[in-house]
């Protein structure tokens, strides 16, 4: 069995806290005290029934407030599947939220009213999606109960999604209707939508294949930990622990260890009392090299015959989380797989309107503002492209004032 | 690509490993905090798999109320001396004489509560900049929210509204003099994860996870040990149960389960059709909704 993490976008008036509330609802995931404190409160739907969106509620400082503050992750498994939900809001001011959320996701959720349709933030919510790179994507066109079920109304959101869908580059794309508050096509295949003979969004859940790059040439361990015993029996013991954040390593391998480029070969790969012949993402193991090179945390071993960019200056597209906005003067830190380092944003190409697409060119850059800038780090950064490997594109920038996360950096290539 | 996927709890096990090399890899001071439960039991196992053969690159802290259960301290002593790795034992009796916390009166009286003064000493006693805990985000809805390496300040507060963005697998362990960080690397397991990894991988547990005989009494719905720490009248009638724990915690606030689960596929099968999650038999999470809330904005784990 595996694990599936997915995100849901879209916003309290999408029903998506009811979308959620239902999944867990009727896969039997909520537990006899969950459910003991669901009947005893006192909000219900119009009709009577339990309103499913108390089981997303947050915690009292949201409730006090009446809003969302961040993303909060649910846990549930069916016979095929285990799955992690990352709640997040939809609304524009919590981009950075959804942006966390998506990071980690392997498919995307996205919401949209049927009798609303296509609108601004569904836009918003599916350029994220792309930017982050999730692999795949589900359109649930929501509410179908308040449009009658109608096939016309979901035909003519689908065309409308299908252009957005290839103005972002969102290529794997599956549309349900669905109907949260009913229950319609949730779990069960729905009566009520008899023209609709696609799956249920759970099983789609259940079913949709996730594949992992386990090719050598993507091969990337960082090293986290150097692990030296230096006891009598194991004097000259030295293992490089870390975990293999793409591709896979194979017993004999030629790599390089960067940024340093000393090259060797991998004489046993170890997870404790184990020595598998490979190690593929995802593996949390102990490397040994033939040769006794110098390398510690922060370096990054990956396959000499598939090697990644080596730059200091590089273009990324940086999506800003701080209140505080972006200080081009000031030095931040840049944390890239277990490299920690200084660096200074030099340029602002341009900002993104993620409402409209359109580019921006004014000079400030603040909280969930998304765009294109180039970054000078203090040491080069062996990184890879984004979006040829999320695993080793991505990166943080850290205010060495207040040692915050202020922005996710996605990668893209080394400036000339 | 390939359609090679790692099973679940290989999954989990391998980011608990990467989060705790992260720890041994960002901090000066870490400290792993050990409650004698099986979450901070499944810790301990997969730092043997993150660090051996070299040794933990931090002590064990073992914060005791003085409350426990007798079979946890024995199984936390024979597992230190089966590992050979250092236990810093804070006890809250020590923070009771030294007046910094004073013993709770009355029928439910507990020093669940005051665990977190002497945990906040500890720390700064020692000057632990990372403490390695075993909560999980299925646990509750504060702990929903919580992010895996979680800044306290100087107080040991957390605020849920200035929590930092956790991007991809990228934990920033960034922190000024005074502040440290919780860091929860079962943080996406389940409560069901935790057991069949436990029977996976063989890990002994303390002996009350498994059912047996015991005296107990009926408190507020919940089964409790009946012992000397629990302040008891005659209202309170003891009788001889078939019971066992869910969770390891002090004496006074850990409600027992009745159970016939002699083993640990028995306890698995229980747990799968259960229809009680596991912090509802705590209760001192029964005191509000917000309780969890509150005692983790307060420094608690």
């Amino acid at each position: 069995m595996d694990i599936l993490k997915f995100i849901t976008a879209g916003s309290v008036d999408d029903g998506k806290s009811t979308l959620i509330g239902r999944l867990l609802y009727d896969s039997e995931a909520i537990l006899a005290d969950q459910l003991e404190a669901l009947h005893a409160s006192n909000r219900k739907n119009d009709d009577g029934t339990i309103d499913l969106a108390i089981l997303t509620d947050g915690l009292k400082a949201e409730r006090e407030q009446g809003i969302t503050i961040d993303v909060a992750y649910k846990y549930f498994e069916t016979d095929k599947r285990k799955f992690i939900i990352a709640d997040a809001p939809g609304h524009i001011q919590y981009t950075r939220n959804m942006v966390t959320g998506a990071s980690n996701a392997g498919l995307a959720i996205i919401l949209i009213d049927a009798r609303k349709g296509v609108i601004e933030q569904t836009t918003r919510h599916s350029f994220l999606v792309s930017l982050l790179q999730i692999p795949k994507v589900v359109v649930c066109i929501n509410k179908m109960d308040m449009v009658n079920y109608s096939e016309d109304v979901f035909n003519h959101i689908v065309a409308d999604y299908k252009k957005l869908a290839a103005k972002v580059g969102l290529n794997e794309v599956t549309y349900i209707p669905v109907s949260a508050l009913k229950g319609d096509n949730i779990v069960y295949q729905s009566a009520n939508i008899g023209w609709y003979t696609g799956d249920s969004l759970l099983q789609h859940l259940e079913q949709v294949e996730i594949t992992i790059d386990d090719s050598s040439a993507h091969a990337r361990l960082p090293v986290q930990w150097v692990v030296r015993p230096q006891t009598d029996e194991l004097h000259d013991y030295r293992g490089y622990a870390g975990r293999v954040s793409s591709g896979a390593f194979k017993v004999n391998d030629k790599v390089t260890v960067l940024p340093s480029g000393f090259s060797s070969v991998i004489s046993k790969i170890e997870l404790y009392d184990k020595q598998p012949e490979e190690a593929l993402a995802g593996m949390s193991v102990t490397v040994h090299l033939q040769d006794n090179i110098d390398i510690s945390r922060g370096d990054i071993i990956v396959n000499s015959a598939g090697q990644p960019q080596l730059s200091s200056v590089i273009e990324a597209d940086l999506c800003w989380m701080d209140t505080r906005p972006l200080d081009p003067s000031l030095t931040y830190l840049v944390q890239h797989n277990t490299k920690t380092i200084r660096c200074k944003i030099r340029e602002i190409l341009y900002k993104v309107n993620i409402n409209t697409l359109d580019k921006d060119f004014d000079e400030d850059f603040k909280l969930n503002d998304i765009g294109r800038i180039v970054i000078k780090t203090a040491e080069p950064l062996a990184f890879d492209a984004y979006e040829v490997n999320k695993a080793n594109g991505g990166a943080i920038i850290i205010d060495s004032r207040t040692n915050v996360t202020v922005g996710a950096l996605l990668l893209r290539g080394s400036v000339a | 690509m390939s359609k090679y996927r790692l099973d679940y709890l290989d999954e989990l096990e391998a980011e608990a490993i990467y989060i705790l090399r992260e720890v041994a890899g960002q901090f000066e001071k870490p400290a792993l905090l050990f409650s004698g439960g099986k979450d901070s039991i499944t810790l301990v196992h997969l730092a043997l798999k993150a660090f051996r053969p070299g040794k933990f690159p931090f002590p064990l802290v073992h914060i005791d109320t003085g409350h426990n259960f007798e079979e946890t301290i024995t199984y936390r002593d024979d597992m230190i001396a089966r590992i050979g790795e250092k236990l810093i034992v804070g006890h809250v009796q020590d923070s009771i004489n030294e007046g910094k916390v004073i013993e709770q009166k009355g029928k439910n009286a507990s020093r669940n509560a005051l665990q977190t003064v002497t945990l906040l000493d500890t720390i700064a006693k020692h000057g632990f900049d990372a403490c390695i805990g075993g909560a999980r985000r299925d646990e509750e809805k504060a702990r929903a929210k919580e992010r895996i390496f979680s800044v306290r300040d100087e107080f040991g507060q957390w605020d849920p509204k200035r929590q930092r963005p956790e991007l991809w697998d990228i934990y920033n362990g960034k922190i000024h003099k005074g502040e440290n960080v919780r860091v929860f690397p079962i943080s996406n397991w389940t409560e069901l994860d935790v057991w069949n990894y436990i029977r996976r991988e063989n890990i002994p547990l303390p002996t009350i996870y498994f059912a047996h005989q015991r005296d107990c009494i009926t408190r507020n719905g919940q089964l409790m040990a009946a012992s000397p720490f629990l302040n008891m009248d005659e209202a309170d009638v003891v009788a001889r149960k078939n019971v066992r724990f869910r969770t390891v915690g002090d004496m006074t606030c850990t409600a027992a389960v009745e159970s016939y689960a002699f083993e640990i596929d028995d306890i698995i099968d229980e747990i799968a059709s259960s229809k009680i999650s596991e912090r509802g038999a705590r209760m001192d999470d029964k005191v509000s909704e917000a309780a969890m809330e509150d005692r983790k904005k307060g420094g608690y784990f």
